[in-house]
């Protein structure tokens, strides 16, 4: 059975890579799945010296403590998305042998990580309209004084749940979005953004 | 549309929320050892003030976390966001 | 080229050289780029608008602005037509069409002004005294009256246009681009602060725009020469905003102001594709300024509402701004100083302007003075006590006023049009809605911003501050204080120096006296609803004194203008009548919207397929391609049927449940909730949420649970199995999988903060495929080598991890049909590949897709209960005959104390049954009503209803579910359901109906 066939991409079905372009242009509004990225959920109490040394050991980082912030190392991204809670974001795909390693690492400690690499997508944004697109659908204020540039947020956009990351520098988004919801928050953002043109990067 | 003050993620746009009713409504601890009428009494039976009441919110769609809100009643205004288990009271509100 | 009339050849801020045409009530006219529909209405001499709401009076064009109650109009025709626009707002494009509304057959013959002969017997209340009786009549009355009342017209097509919505942040939001609003903006801009100043109109400027080109000055430039700087500054700033064109409609909790775009609305057929017509912001402004100006205060006196008398202000604007003579003979009526700013505009323009009536007996100011210099007759102390024209007003009758009553002998002054102004009321709507409380300034007779609980301030005319310096230097301050409020400490602006006229106070009169007998002479107060000041006194004498009920009572301010010419006059006069002062009456509520929205501005793009997100599974793909009808189970898609060709849904379940019972049938069961638990306490959270006992539950095993509200009623139901030691997955139903991880969150943050343990969200993770049926074994055994598929390696109620069809798995051996069954549960991107797998390994079983219908169906016939279905939240486990599931020996978990509760435990509850029709080709209607005797006389007593219903293909008859009182003490009892036109005997049965002892699943 070819690899391919196994793994299908949340979006798929839209048949994103038969639009993507290299250059952009002068669309407002660029977008693309960013499909082959793995996600571990991970629990635990943020007083507990033990748990906070042992994920540091494990991803080679702290985890980020103060709410709506990121730190990131080579390969893994850690978003704050509660007091108790963070997401991992991971290269490669398989975020399974991070997790493994992390629940290793927790044992015997109130703490807790799952895999949850299929369950959510990430919708690449970015283009000179992308703040005014997602001001369409999503309550936050995005001015760069009040969400920065390395900051993440868990909002709305539309009648989505999304968690929204804004990259150092400020102009590109990633919108980590339900694997179900996924299909409508890319329909969306296209009708939104239909008024400053659309541009398709691959993957 | 309210803003509220997530004590963890900051001031967010109401539907950003949901609200679980009045808050301090303990659950009895033996609820065997009660009345019919104290455990309707803490299954049904809320105050409505004109005024100041205190609510719990949970941030659903941020941090998912439950605090409690004081509430005017009459003109929306929060008087006071604290934590789940602290005590009511001491803020700018009954 | 047609020629325009009435427009003057020079001056105002119209483009001659661009030439509109347009069509009003089907007759071809010509206007400027820059008119408005009323402005070139007038230019074309056009009077006659419109129609009254009641009694179909003849109305012209009354303002030039948002309050218009007169001249509203249908815009375009067909699917994108709108009602009930004011002329005045409708900015003049290249091939507009509009009519009047509220006129039949045309504006200059309506039949239903014979409404107006009769009008003595048409009063206040009339609706409610006469047509309430006799009891049931009205809704035929009601069709004859919607037909003669009706307004505009809505299309009957889906709207074409396209809206949209946008949220927004500031630390300052303006509302009104006036001079106040300009200043204000410019003070809070140049702080630094972030900035939106709206304006209704298409430019800035407010009030200056309708004033002559050499009247007042700013900083020594021509008013509109400033105005025009300020906006070039402001738009140079980063952080400014500018929204022309759009009206901020509503203030909300928390400064949270609602504002309505009017996008592509001026630019007619030549609106650009890509833009929505409006856009609708939704903005939270950390500060508010209102600078929303004021409103001209119509002067109530004997006929008033003949088309040609119009407010002075608006008089002065199409003069000004649109270069378009109100009328060839102006009487200019007053109260005030500034209408004699109208009544020198128009004789400078080489008007006739007969005379200046002023109630005031001593009129002394400069601008008085100024007329005189003129030339222009001012007749002091007098007042129009009657006019005459039917289609336009042709003279008005003008007398000696003192003290309230009429003190002298009328005379007669030709014209045709009036400009009349009882002075200017702040529009304190949005400060209102706010949840601001008024105060009553009696000098003036205005009502003006008093405390409020939200951020904001306002400035110049809404703040009753209507010279035109004290505007610019309250814009000033209060630019400045909302900035340093939001954080941006400002630098001092300095004022700009200002040359304007000064004013003398005004007198206030609420009603101006006339020589006519009382109810011949009707002086109109609401004109768009035609409410009369006898209107007004009779509402009073029959005891309204609430102002909230008046004004439902005689309909005063309920038209679409929401009373904007007409409230406070009302008010006035009723406190008159109840001889209580007008701040003891007070205003009704202002409410959103501050003018009309349309709807499709609040829908903005949550249509079609926006509306709501549509989720497909993993799946989804081969089960369009493979022809499933769908079902929406909350916002999931999910297969309903698969019909071969020509089958119809009976045959294609009938075959699919065949296919389960016989050989394998497969569904995608993805939707389910999961839900990860994790920590030391988990056993513990199980036993308290659900009704049975979880911590003997060894690892690798599965067990069923309810689980309850705290009021004992059945909330969810679903497997949980043991993955370890301290790790659960529980599953929920498709439709609570969100709502049973909120209860478990909210149970352990709230009441049990100190348990070990955490939830997390599984259902987006996995793609569950469930094969089903006797043959089912050996088609799982073809896609693993990993585990033991024996009955006594993996048993029923157990579960397995290994390799299936090439990826990793958990594979459940549960069942929902009652046939040997599994769940193979895979990472969501695999799904499309093990549910192909498992199609092709599964063919030469005649391996069988079925959808939720045969699912339902086949555990009808099990008697497993769907939550949501066959509960509806009245329901106990007792009710259900599921006492074996609840605990007796856990001495706590939720909703335990509810079911010892006496309404628990009475008789008499609806209880779940089985129902075998008499006929077994019947299938009972889901939710058909039980009775015990047919024959009764309605109302009957209804015992019951039916809650699933099939066709059993298994048992070739149908089968039902049914909760009945009393329901397992009438076994064999013979009752009967309802259906349409018949009702349809059943016997009650138990609620199992096929393998009661579960040897299928088990085997």
């Amino acid at each position: 059975m070819p690899e391919r066939y196994l793994r299908q991409s949340v979006l798929a079905h839209l048949g994103l890579e038969s639009r993507a372009v290299d250059d952009p242009g002068d669309a407002g509004l660029v977008l693309c799945e960013r499909a082959h990225l793995g996600k571990v959920g991970l629990r635990g109490d943020p007083a507990d010296k033990a748990f906070l040394a042992a994920v540091e050991k494990e991803l080679g980082f702290a985890l980020p403590l103060r709410p709506n912030t990121v730190t990131a190392g080579d390969d893994v991204t850690a978003f704050w998305l509660g007091p108790n809670e963070w997401l991992l974001a991971v290269i490669p795909y398989e975020g399974t042998p991070l997790a493994e390693d992390l629940v290793k690492a927790l044992a015997g400690l109130h703490a807790a990580a799952t895999v949850l690499t299929d369950s959510r997508t990430v919708i690449g944004v970015s283009g000179p309209a992308a703040r005014d697109v997602l001001a369409k659908g999503c309550p936050l204020d995005l001015h760069p004084s009040a969400f920065p540039a390395g900051s993440c947020a868990q909002s709305l956009l539309g009648k989505a749940d999304v968690l929204i990351h804004l990259h150092d520098g400020g102009a590109r988004l990633d919108l980590y979005v339900q694997r179900s919801y996924a299909d409508y928050l890319w329909r969306w953002l296209e009708d939104a953004g239909a008024e400053f043109g659309i541009a398709v990067l691959g993957d | 549309m309210l803003q509220i003050a997530c004590p963890h993620c900051g001031p967010r746009d109401e539907n950003e929320f949901s609200c679980g009713g009045e808050a301090h409504i303990a659950r009895p601890k033996q609820p065997d050892a009660i009345s019919d009428a104290e455990w309707a009494d803490y299954l049904f039976m809320r105050t409505n003030p004109k005024g100041a009441l205190a609510e719990r919110w949970c941030h659903t769609v941020g941090c998912r976390r439950w605090f409690n809100v004081e509430r005017d009643t009459v003109t929306h205004t929060i008087l006071r966001v604290y934590a789940m288990g602290a005590p009511r009271g001491g803020g700018g509100g009954a | 080229m047609k020629r325009q009339r009435q427009r003057l050849d020079v001056g105002a801020r119209i483009d001659r050289g661009q030439r509109l045409a347009f069509r009003f009530n089907g007759k071809s006219y010509e206007g400027f780029s820059g008119d408005t529909l009323a402005s070139a209405l007038v230019a074309n001499g056009v009077r006659l608008v419109g129609r009254s709401f009641k009694f179909h009076r003849p109305r012209g064009i009354y303002s030039a602005g948002m309050e218009e109650p007169n001249a509203l109009v249908q815009l375009g025709t067909g699917a994108a037509s709108e009602p009930n626009l004011r002329a005045t707002q409708v900015e003049l494009f290249d091939g507009l069409e509009a009519a009047s509304v509220n006129c039949w057959p045309s504006v200059n013959f309506d039949i239903w002004s014979l409404n107006d002969r009769v009008s003595s017997m048409l009063p206040a209340g009339f609706y409610y005294k006469t047509f309430m009786w006799p009891t049931g009549l009205w809704m035929r009355y009601e069709r004859a009256i919607r037909a003669m009342a009706g307004m505009g017209r809505t299309a009957r097509e889906a709207d074409p246009d396209r809206y949209d919505q946008t949220n927004a942040h500031c630390d300052v939001l303006i509302a009104g681009g006036g001079p106040a609003g300009l200043m204000a903006a410019l003070a809070a801009g140049r702080a630094g602060a972030r900035v939106i100043l709206a304006d209704e109109q298409n430019e800035f400027g407010g009030r200056l725009l309708s004033e002559p080109e050499d009247g007042e000055t700013i900083g020594g430039r021509l008013a509109v020469d400033w105005v025009a700087d300020a906006r070039a500054e402001l738009a140079g700033m980063a952080e400014v905003r500018l929204l022309p064109r759009t009206t901020v409609f509503g203030y909300y909790d928390h400064n949270f102001i609602g504002l309505i775009e009017r996008v592509t609305d001026h630019l007619g057929g030549a609106a650009p594709e890509h833009l929505p017509r409006q856009r609708m912001w939704r903005v939270r402004a950390r500060q508010v300024v209102l600078a929303t100006g004021a409103i001209e205060r119509p002067l109530i006196f004997a006929e008033n509402d003949r088309p040609g008398i119009m407010l002075a202000g608006a008089a002065r604007a199409y003069l000004n701004r649109y270069g378009v003579q109100p009328g060839e003979k102006v009487l200019v009526f007053t109260n005030n100083d500034d209408a004699y700013r109208t009544a020198l505009d128009l004789n400078a323009a080489g008007i006739v302007v007969p005379a200046v009536v002023d109630l005031r007996a001593d009129p002394q100011g400069s601008l008085p003075a100024r007329a005189r210099e003129a030339g222009i007759e001012i007749l002091a102390g007098h007042g129009v006590v009657g006019t005459k024209g039917r289609l336009r007003v042709t003279e008005a009758r003008v007398a000696p006023v003192s003290d309230g009553a009429v003190a002298g002998p009328a005379r007669t002054i030709s014209c045709d049009a009036i400009a009349m102004s009882g002075g200017w009321n702040p529009a304190v709507h949005l400060f209102s809605q706010g949840q601001g409380k008024l105060r009553f300034e009696e000098a003036r007779g205005v009502f003006l911003p008093g405390n409020t609980i939200q951020a904001n301030r306002s400035a110049g005319a809404c703040n009753g501050a209507f010279p035109l310096a004290v505007c610019l230097a309250e814009g000033t301050e209060v630019g400045a204080l909302a900035a340093a409020d939001a954080g941006f400490g400002a630098p001092v602006l300095a004022l700009p120096e200002t040359k304007e006229a000064e004013e003398a106070p005004m007198e206030v009169v609420w009603q101006v006296p006339s020589d006519r007998p009382p109810g011949k002479a009707r002086a109109f107060v609401d004109f768009q609803n035609d409410v009369t000041t006898k209107d007004v006194k009779l509402a009073a004498r029959e005891g309204y004194r609430s102002v909230e009920h008046f004004k439902r009572y005689t309909t005063t301010g309920m038209g679409t203008d929401q009373g904007k010419t007409s409230n406070i006059n009302g008010v006035a006069i009723l406190a008159s009548a109840l001889g209580e002062a007008i701040p003891a009456v007070g205003t009704t509520t202002f409410r959103p919207p501050y003018t009309p929205v349309s709807f499709g501005a609040f829908a903005g793009r949550e249509l079609h397929e926006f509306y709501a997100p549509i989720r497909r599974t993993p799946i989804h793909a081969w089960h369009e391609s493979h022809g499933a009808v769908f079902e929406d189970v909350g916002q999931w898609k999910r297969p309903r049927y698969y019909p071969r060709a020509g089958e119809g849904m009976h045959a294609a379940v009938r075959r699919e449940a065949i296919a389960a019972r016989s050989g394998i049938g497969i569904l995608d069961a993805s939707t389910l909730g999961k839900i990860d638990i994790q920590g030391a306490d988990a056993a513990e959270l199980l036993n308290r949420v659900y009704t049975n006992a979880w911590s003997k539950l060894e690892v690798g095993r599965c067990r069923y649970g309810l689980m309850l509200g705290e009021d004992g009623m059945v909330m969810d139901d679903g497997v949980t199995a043991r993955l370890a030691e301290d790790h659960f997955l529980m599953s929920t139903t498709t439709g609570n999988a969100a709502r049973v991880l909120a209860w478990l969150e909210e149970w352990t943050q709230t009441e049990w903060p100190d348990m070990k343990v955490h939830m997390a969200s599984a259902t987006e993770q996995w793609a569950t495929v469930s094969i089903s049926g006797p043959k089912a074994r050996n088609l799982l055994a073809e896609l693993t080598g990993d585990f033991d598929l024996s009955p006594d390696a993996f048993p029923f109620m157990s579960f397995r991890e290994g390799i299936v069809a090439g990826v990793s798995a958990r594979v459940f051996r549960i069942s929902f049909t009652g046939e040997l069954s599994f769940e193979v549960n895979v990472a969501a991107r695999h799904g499309l590949a093990v549910w192909t797998a498992c199609m092709t390994a599964g063919e030469k079983y005649g391996i069988t897709p079925f959808g939720t219908e045969a699912m339902h169906l086949l555990r009808a016939e099990k008697g497993f209960i769907i939550v949501g279905q066959d509960t509806d939240g009245t329901v106990t486990p007792a009710d259900l005959g599921m006492d074996w599931i609840v605990s007796k020996k856990k001495p706590d978990f939720l909703g335990k104390r509810s079911l010892s509760r006496a309404d628990t435990l009475r008789s008499g509850r609806k209880r779940l049954v089985g129902l075998f029709t008499e006929d077994p080709k019947t299938v009972l209607d889901e939710g058909a009503q039980i009775v015990a005797e047919p024959r009764d006389r309605p109302p009957m007593k209804m015992i019951g209803h039916v809650t699933s219903s099939y066709f059993s293909p298994t048992l070739d008859r149908s089968i039902a579910l049914a909760l009945i009182e009393d329901g397992p003490d009438r076994m064999g009892q013979t009752l009967h359901a309802s259906m349409p036109g018949r009702t349809v005997p059943v016997r009650v049965t138990e609620p199992v109906f096929f393998d009661p002892d579960g040897e299928r699943m088990r085997g």
